[in-house]
């Protein structure tokens, strides 16, 4: 016999929930049903009734073991590898709440969508390795019957990371780590890199390093949308709203070292609707911090931060939001089809986009001139002035080039050491982070995913360890420092 | 080379069409670009609903669709641990065999199997002999095959024609072979787009390159042109680039290699 579908995540107990919190139902009308019912209760009973049976489809479950803050593809990837790594189906409940749903500010959507192997720490090699044997493999992952299969429209064109003479050195020690971890990247001289590139002027360069596999860059659009469909289809409940509040309880601890310490665990969190005062309080045992450049404001909703200076207690999430512009203009007699992403010693960068001689790029403006990030608007001059003389240096094609438009996003940036943190917070016992990439979360995203979704059901990382990722670093002052940013 | 190898494998690979747009098979597939009409139409939506409502039918679907992922992971398993015993040559030669494609060692006769999958084992003894030539057409291989493909060090010619798994990924591999491929073909590959061929500008010893017929592309002529751009020294056979182009009413081309305005 066929059993009837049931809409996800309702299990048998579905009679004794309390209406309100149901999806849909189990005939095929029940919309229709509710409403001829809530038009009888009215007519029936005296007077001008209020609402006897509210519409709360809008609002998030009151119950739900893990709240992931933030629907960008760190959040959806978290979301995905908790439902994928579940010892059983439909052992976790997982909530995604996002407070924007068109991710008109979001970072993945804005990103330039790169991936590319050459850092200088091994850790983040195999991060964006097994991201690329993911993007490689999305339709196996990502897999939905019914749904067509996903075109991410991958170029892998690989990258090109320039570099001056004082920075020679360290390139070369960084490509032998990337190729030590497996990365495919070769070393080239100016002269090579003339014969190869001949549009490139090799003035300056003393050395470069070239991804020959795995690198270049796709659509970030068609990642999120994959997996938003995916993490449907497997029952993970999305909220659009804004996490206001974070009920806690607190347990005061002794230390080995007769210390006392307080332990915060969250156990509710309140999740405000757009535009209304309405919140619904969830209850919840995990809460996953992957709100990207605002994750500072949801740690201080958890009292990170709150203590004397120094102190465990008092030491900040060190994240915040920085805004980068990216230009995309036309240059008829530009560089041809085999053009690599190209970074140039300034940190000006480019890239092809699609058929049309068109290339889109930026660079990330030194400290002192950081634009205030209170808003996504683009300045032109700071391409005219600070972007294009270091192209037009380096691809003497781009001296007459017209700019067609540009866009500025976000970078959840880590002032500390510019690297991801990823794994609990020692005091607040259940909350995980995984924000504060800099840059090149979208790239590292199926893997830190995988590593935090380990991190909370086996309690270690499996796969790949993340441990100098830890919160721990910001308290004990050891940097992790990547050298290759831009 | 390449008349031989179309002249053998026209009809062969004419009667291998027909089956891969079957009812329930084509359904199950993973590639999207097949258009299905009439009966197939309501077949598949009569599919999409019973695996809208039915969480059998689509558990079902489900398993049907990992069992075909991983017979292809199966056929593209690795055997470079035959190339200790038997050498890189014949341990890639192996590999296509096995998938059914065809093998041309150099100044040998080409190797073929069978309708029945058998081939003749006399190319275990040629050891030192490399393979020139390679013919994997309609064959299932996909990123990680290549891994045995790209033992053949010396390959002057590959035909990957109509292979459902070779995608812009695959042909990032393919600069190892950049000092001996001359003769590279991807016609009718489904999942090859412009974004892939980009990266065959390693290849510089390419002397023809056949883009034909490849749906993924999304502007055949200008492609041609950009390719043509990038493998200067390179014979890029495909596409007819004023294709698309419209003739004004008293121009018409002389011939199609000059350039007719817009």
């Amino acid at each position: 016999m066929i059993r009837r579908v049931l809409p996800h995540g309702l299990g048998r107990g579905l009679l004794t929930r309390r209406p309100g919190t149901r999806r849909g139902g189990f005939s095929l009308d029940w919309d229709g049903k509710v409403s001829e019912i809530k038009k009888k209760i009215k007519s029936i009973l005296p007077g001008t009734p209020c609402d006897v049976l509210p519409d709360t489809s809008h609002l998030p479950p009151e119950h739900s073991d893990v709240v992931i803050v933030g629907g960008g593809v760190l959040g959806l990837s978290v979301a995905y590898w908790l439902k994928q790594l579940e010892n059983r189906r439909g052992g976790m409940r997982v909530l995604v709440v996002e407070r924007d749903h068109t991710y008109s500010q979001a970072s993945t959507g804005l990103s330039v969508g790169g991936i590319c192997q050459q850092f200088s720490l091994p850790e983040n090699i195999q991060l964006s390795l097994f991201s690329a044997s993911f993007l490689r493999n999305i339709n196996e992952y990502l897999a939905v019957t019914n749904a067509p299969p996903l075109d991410l429209q991958f170029n892998p064109s690989g990258y090109l990371l320039l570099a001056s003479e004082k920075d020679a050195a360290a390139m070369e020690s960084n490509v032998k780590v990337q190729k030590q971890e497996g990365a495919k990247v070769c070393l080239m001289s100016p002269d090579q890199l003339r014969n190869k590139f001949p549009w490139i002027n090799t003035e300056g360069v003393a050395l470069a390093s070239y991804g020959m596999e795995n690198e270049g860059w796709f659509d970030p659009w068609c990642l999120l949308h994959g997996l938003r469909q995916k993490l449907t289809s497997m029952g993970v409940f999305f909220c659009q709203g804004e996490v206001t509040r974070f009920v806690t309880s607190s347990q005061r601890m002794m230390t080995t070292d007769d210390e006392m310490v307080t332990l915060k665990s969250i156990h509710e969190v309140h999740v405000k609707m757009d535009h209304s005062l309405e919140y619904q309080p969830v209850e919840c045992a995990i809460v996953i911090n992957a709100a990207g450049a605002w994750s500072a404001q949801i740690a201080a909703l958890a009292g990170i931060g709150k203590g004397p200076p120094g102190t465990l207690q008092g030491t900040k999430l060190p994240v915040e939001p920085r805004k980068r512009y990216v230009y995309v203009w036309h240059c008829p007699q530009g560089p041809g089809l085999e053009t690599p992403l190209v970074a140039d010693t300034s940190g000006a960068y480019f890239r092809r986009e699609g058929l049309g001689s068109n290339y889109l790029g930026g660079r990330s403006p030194a400290e002192e001139e950081e634009p205030d990030p209170a808003n996504l608007e683009v300045d032109h001059d700071f391409f005219q002035e600070k972007v294009w003389p270091h192209l037009a240096l380096r691809v003497p094609a781009f001296e007459t080039l017209k700019v067609q438009t540009a866009w500025a996003g976000y970078y959840d940036y880590n002032t500390f050491d510019q690297n991801g943190v990823v794994g609990p917070h020692p005091l607040v016992v259940n909350m995980y982070f995984a924000t504060g990439f800099s840059g090149h979360g979208l790239q590292q995203a199926p893997g830190v995913g995988r590593a935090v979704a380990e991190m909370i059901l086996e309690g270690s990382f499996q796969t790949i360890d993340l441990s100098p990722f830890l919160f721990n670093r910001f308290y004990l002052g050891e940097k992790t420092h990547e050298n290759n940013i831009m | 080379m390449w008349d031989l190898v179309l002249g053998d494998r026209r009809i062969n690979s004419l009667r291998l069409v027909a089956p891969m747009w079957n009812g329930t098979r084509g359904i199950h597939r993973l590639g999207g670009a097949v258009v299905p009409e009439g009966n197939q139409k309501k077949e598949r939506k009569m599919l999409q609903f019973l695996n809208n409502h039915f969480y059998d039918v689509e558990a079902l679907r489900g398993y049907l669709l990992q069992r075909e992922m991983s017979k292809v992971h199966l056929k593209n398993r690795s055997f470079t641990w035959l190339e200790e015993q038997h050498g890189p040559y014949s341990a890639g030669a192996f590999f296509i065999l096995k998938q059914g494609g065809a093998v041309k060692f150099r100044d040998k006769e080409w190797i073929r199997p069978d309708k029945y999958g058998h081939f003749s084992p006399e190319f275990w003894n040629f050891r030192e002999v490399p393979v020139e030539a390679v013919d994997a057409s309609d064959c299932e291989i996909n990123y990680e095959g290549l891994d045995n493909l790209l033992l053949l060090k010396e390959l002057q010619s590959l035909s990957l024609q109509r292979c459902p798994h070779v995608d812009d990924w695959c042909l990032s591999r393919l600069y190892p072979l950049v000092d001996s491929l001359q003769e590279l073909s991807l016609a009718g590959c489904p999942r090859v787009s412009e974004r892939g061929l980009a990266c065959l500008h390693h290849l510089q010893n390419l002397r023809r390159l056949d883009i034909s017929d490849l749906p993924a592309v999304s502007n055949p002529g200008l492609t041609q042109i950009l390719v043509e751009e990038m493998l200067p020294n390179c014979q890029v056979v495909g596409v007819d680039w004023a294709e698309g182009l419209k003739l004004g009413p008293e121009e018409q081309p002389q011939d199609t290699a000059s350039p007719v305005p817009a």
